[in-house]
């Protein structure tokens, strides 16, 4: 449309373009209050992106940047033909898969049933309380978690042995084995009720009159759970789900850095403590970027490939 | 109302269900609260009573020795100043970029409104990673610097997105009306909009500063080793990190250190542990109101 109004004003295009000068000097206080932002916005979050031509350097911090040795992928076979690689990778992957399904599980559960909680205050109490772990620290909650399943006066040590089904003190932080179901449930544990917030308030928006209708012809409570309240947040769930999968390689790493100690390493390397310790720790900027990248463009890729499928099948999408 | 009507025919069933419904979410709040008040019984309790264990939500010997010996280290002292200070800026200069983008892009007539939301949006998804990040950071010569708390994460997309739908439901007439007596764009948004958005500044604001005052890895990564940035979060980390009483140990040594130190490490841990998380608790039940919207909001929109 643009263009064809460009085209018929040919003749005086003169006055076309004032026009636009004019619109840009009337609008002069909305662009200073964007591109102030946008420049800082492309220093913090695009400038990070030209460093990645690090990965295909010899980069030495010293040398500028036309100064440095270009290399093309070396880097990159490098990290395919390293073991520990591979660990970090399906440690990465297997954690966030874990995290994903725990973290839809719970928090539509919890959700539900809180849904079904008929006293006001008990619900209203209920609710309030189980966003607290949400606002707390990770270093804190690690804190906490490591407290609790101590093997010295941990609440669970403790209540295993006073049950007896334990002679001595699991050490639980200590088994490569339980690492990831520690981090899972740990991540379960904070995030449950903060996570049912958008699920309760899709239930809160189902239509009341689907419920009477369902009493009146008769059916049970669970029934009505399984045939009206499910359903009705299906989209909800659908749209979290292109996110969380989208973001499936960008767990994080705090839960693993505090969680983790040097006898689970095996289990709790995830991705970003690779390029953290064998990368920036040690020196190897190249390397370290390379494996950033990896990480990055698989997170993309993984990204617009969920998204189509989901376009495609349920004609939900978010981009 | 109607509920008492159906509550005489209540199937049988359907009380199995309410039971199951109480119960597990019973269960739910015990099992969140109770490690909180476990800590917290701790760090009130006589340390050397500690190492015995076997202390619940009550402190068995009560004592404020464990908190007054903590604030004696320097440490703590100026982390808790740092924090506070990057808490209240790092809030401040957050709601104000994320409103004014905000309110930028839910200009309809606004030329630039693609491309910076366009933008804004693409951070979202991409990301340049740790160390193309770290690199940054050194050749902007913000190392061991205050500002790397606060600059790199001073524009927030997902912040601006939820202002934004926020905005989109105020009535376009009112900045109209502004317009015709004779405000600018400016004034508009400083006047009209922001007052009305509040609520969702709000929510933003709680976001900021939780974000702000859980910080640690910045600490960890760019100032780990100037004690004169330090935050609580990172003084937390390191004492939690401490090694001095790995799980197991001998029992005999722990009460013998425990004796001459007179405060256990573990008391200490969870006295710290409290200090660092009160702040939060103190706040939160206050703008919860705000915040269940916001997220709502945010979900539905996005």
């Amino acid at each position: 449309m643009k263009a064809a109004t460009n085209l018929q004003d040919l003749p005086t295009k003169k006055s076309s373009s004032g026009r636009a000068w004019k619109t840009l000097k009337n609008q002069k206080y909305l662009w200073m209050m964007s591109i102030p932002f946008v420049i800082w916005v492309f220093v913090f979050s695009y400038l990070p992106l030209w460093g990645w031509t690090m990965a295909f350097q010899k980069y030495k911090p010293a040398k500028g940047f036309f100064e440095q040795d270009w290399v093309g992928f070396d880097h990159f076979k490098t990290l395919f033909a390293d073991e520990t690689f591979f660990l970090a990778l399906r440690n990465t992957l297997v954690m966030s898969g874990m995290g994903l399904v725990a973290g839809f599980i719970f928090p539509i559960t919890f959700a539900i049933l809180l849904n079904e909680v008929r006293l006001g205050f008990f619900k209203r109490f209920a609710q309030t309380i189980s966003y607290l772990p949400h606002f707390v620290s990770w270093v804190v909650a690690a804190g906490i978690v490591t407290k609790m399943l101590s093997g010295d006066n941990g609440l669970i040590n403790d209540m295993l042995l006073g049950l007896g089904f334990i002679e001595t003190p699991i050490q639980f932080m200590a088994q490569g084995h339980l690492f990831w179901g520690i981090v899972t449930l740990s991540d379960v544990w904070k995030e449950t009720g903060w996570n049912a917030i958008i699920y309760l308030a899709a239930i809160a928006g189902i239509g009341p009159e689907l419920y009477e209708a369902a009493r009146v012809d008769g059916a049970s409570r669970l029934r009505q759970v399984w045939h009206i309240t499910l359903p009705g947040i299906r989209p909800t769930i659908i749209v979290l789900l292109i996110m969380s999968i989208g973001n499936l390689l960008n767990i994080g790493f705090e839960k693993q850095f505090l969680l983790g100690n040097n006898l689970v390493t095996d289990y709790s390397q995830v991705l970003d403590l690779y390029s953290l310790k064998y990368g920036l720790g040690m020196g190897r900027y190249s390397f370290g970027t390379a494996i950033n990248i990896f990480n990055s463009v698989i997170s993309v890729i993984l990204l617009f490939t969920i998204n189509g499928i989901f376009k495609r099948t349920t004609k939900e999408s978010l981009l | 109302m109607d509920s008492s009507t159906f509550a005489s025919r209540k199937s049988w069933s359907d009380r199995i269900f309410d039971i199951i419904v109480y119960l597990v979410v019973t269960f739910v709040v015990i099992v969140t609260v109770y490690p909180f008040l476990n800590v917290l019984a701790i760090s009130l309790n006589d340390s050397i009573d500690s190492v015995r264990g076997g202390i619940t939500i009550i402190p068995r010997e009560f004592t404020w020795d464990n908190y007054v010996k903590i604030f004696s280290f320097s440490g703590l002292i100026t982390g808790f100043k740092i924090s506070a200070l990057r808490t209240i800026l790092g809030t401040l200069l957050g709601l104000l970029t994320a409103s004014m983008l905000a309110f930028t892009i839910a200009r309809e007539d606004f030329q630039g409104r693609k491309f910076v939301s366009t933008f804004l949006a693409l951070t979202m998804y991409v990301s340049g990673g740790l160390i193309p990040t770290y690199m940054l950071m050194r050749d902007l010569h913000l190392m061991n610097t205050f500002a790397v708390y606060i600059l790199p994460g001073a524009v927030s997309a997902f912040n601006v997105f939820i202002i934004r739908s926020f905005i989109d439901g105020i009535p376009y007439a009112l900045q109209e009306s502004a317009k015709l007596d004779g405000a600018n764009d400016f004034t508009i948004y400083w006047r009209v909009i922001l007052p009305l958005a509040k609520p969702a500044l709000a929510t933003i604001a709680l976001f900021l500063a939780v974000g702000q005052w859980n910080a640690w890895f910045d600490t960890y990564l760019y100032n780990g080793s100037n004690e004169a940035l330090t935050t609580l979060q990172f003084e937390l980390m390191k004492v939690l990190q401490s090694t001095t009483t790995g799980n197991g140990g001998d029992y005999r040594s722990k009460i013998v250190s425990a004796a001459t130190n007179q405060v256990s490490p573990e008391s200490i841990k969870m006295a710290i542990t409290i200090v660092v998380t009160v702040p939060i608790l103190i706040v939160y039940p206050f703008l919860q109101n705000y915040f269940v919207k916001g997220m709502t909001l945010g979900a539905v929109k996005s």
